[in-house]
């Protein structure tokens, strides 16, 4: 049987944690090929329905990324991203998703090596887990 | 002309549909003037029989309300659909799932171990939960088989038209309803019977600073009635939620619940809320927002109260 590869989406603010997943390329870190990255203007645009809807529609795991705390572009943006994400991961335990898929993560433009890491920390970590597949779970519960 | 055809149906839901409409009180008796009921089981003695015997497309419109939680209100829904030229999702079950899919966070099987063998007041020591089918004497006897999910009326069947509310306010049951009897009709799938705006929008409390402190529940305070009641720390589904009900909760000083459902063009008002409601936490390390996240004991059942079988994930993995 072949491995399982994880499908991840992940949305980058485009002036920290994009930038550092480019900068992961240009320097030739090697890094699981995982995740699809996503450029949003900041982690703070991230709608807790957007990491919802990626979990239904097939995707093993969500990473967002973005500016370390004050670094924020906008100043707070990431602020409200991590507000929204405790919440969203207390819902995330009820809904039965396990913590291991979805995560947020700074990665400052710099930190190529860091971005890398975590994918591929992530990337093992929902290779253990197996598939969410929730469409096929909600079907069989039909 | 003749009068247009009307059914009125009960399916998965508390009946607080039905008392919305007999709520039109002394204009019920105009009602019957406009239209002709040809099928309301709640109200007068009709027969599934007297359903299926009716031609195809006999009833001009159908209010459905009611969640689909078993076989039954399944076939119903499909077999009024074939019969009627219009179907409408009336109330909050029909539409979103409304209360009966919060049981979308167990299964049946968790379902009847609550209901049946745990609840405080149910003595049943043989364990004896109901069965689609059981052979007696003189006999074969069935009932419907209760599903696992609860699912909203548009999953099941093709829908024209969405009337919110648990249950929809008597004035826009009385607008809904003349509404069709005009025959000028909005566009198909349109929410009927309530504003495109968020319920903020009509809220007359004042607003401030939009920052929470200190999140309470309900039963842990007396807010002010002039305040906005997120800023007193009390979870009110204003911001996520569809107005138009006349914001009555919030004269009586309780927060809104949620039940006009989702905003236009958003397809998770879950989601939207706790967006809304995080981002006002007044707090900035990561320790001091776990805080808040901890006061909020049941986010699904708060966010998606009305609304969880429409809602993206639909319920919970088991």
């Amino acid at each position: 049987m072949s491995k399982f590869e994880p499908k991840i989406v992940g949305f980058l603010c485009r002036w920290c944690a994009y930038t550092g997943a480019d900068l992961a390329g240009t320097s030739r870190i090697k890094y699981p090929p995982n995740v699809n990255p996503i450029r949003v203007n900041c982690s703070g645009r991230v709608d807790p329905t957007l990491v919802l809807k990626a979990l239904t529609i097939g995707a093993d795991g969500v990473l967002i990324a973005g500016c370390h705390p004050g670094d924020c572009h906008y100043t707070s943006g990431n602020v409200k991203t991590l507000r929204r994400f405790k919440l969203l991961q207390k819902m995330l335990d009820q809904f039965g998703i396990e913590r291991e898929r979805v995560r947020l993560e700074w990665v400052s433009a710099s930190e190529g090596e860091r971005y890398a890491r975590i994918v591929e920390q992530m990337t093992e970590e929902i290779r253990q887990l197996g598939p969410l597949g929730w469409k096929a779970k909600m079907e069989a519960l039909a | 002309m003749s009068k247009p055809k009307v059914a009125f149906n009960w399916a998965s839901s508390c009946g607080g549909c039905e008392i919305a409409i007999l709520e039109l009180g002394v204009k019920l008796v105009d009602l019957t003037k406009k239209v002709d009921v040809v099928f309301w089981p709640a109200a007068m003695d009709f027969k599934y029989s007297d359903l299926e015997a009716m031609p195809d497309k006999t009833i001009d419109v159908t209010f459905f309300n009611g969640a689909i939680q078993n076989s039954e209100n399944e076939h119903i829904a499909q077999l009024l659909r074939k019969k009627s030229k219009l179907l409408v999702a009336f109330g909050a079950c029909a539409y979103g799932g409304g209360i009966p899919a919060l049981a979308n966070t167990t299964n049946r099987e968790g379902v009847f171990k609550h209901v049946y063998k745990e609840t405080s007041t149910t003595d049943n020591p043989q364990s004896i939960y109901p069965q689609t089918e059981f052979k007696a004497k003189e006999g074969e006897l069935t009932i419907p088989e209760f599903y696992n999910t609860v699912k909203t009326l548009d999953q099941t069947v093709d829908v024209d038209y969405f009337v919110p509310g648990c249950p929809p306010v008597v004035e826009q049951v009385s607008r809904v309803i003349d509404t069709f009897v005009s025959g000028n009709l909005p566009p198909k799938g349109s929410v009927m019977g309530a504003s495109d705006k968020s319920l903020c929008h009509e809220c007359k409390r004042v607003k401030g600073d939009r920052k929470i402190t200190k999140i309470v529940r309900n039963y842990e305070t007396i807010p002010d009635p002039e305040r906005c009641l997120l800023e007193q720390g009390v979870i009110c589904m204003g911001p996520a939620t569809r107005g138009g009900c006349g914001s009555i909760c919030l004269d009586a000083n309780q927060p809104c619940r949620g039940c006009y459902g989702p905003l236009p063009n958003t397809i998770d008002q879950g989601a939207k809320m706790l967006s809304a409601l995080a981002s006002m936490f007044d707090a900035e390390n990561e320790e001091d927002i776990a805080k808040f996240a901890e006061r909020v004991p049941d986010p699904i059942g708060t966010f998606y109260r009305f609304s969880l079988a429409g809602s993206v994930m639909r319920r919970t993995k088991q």
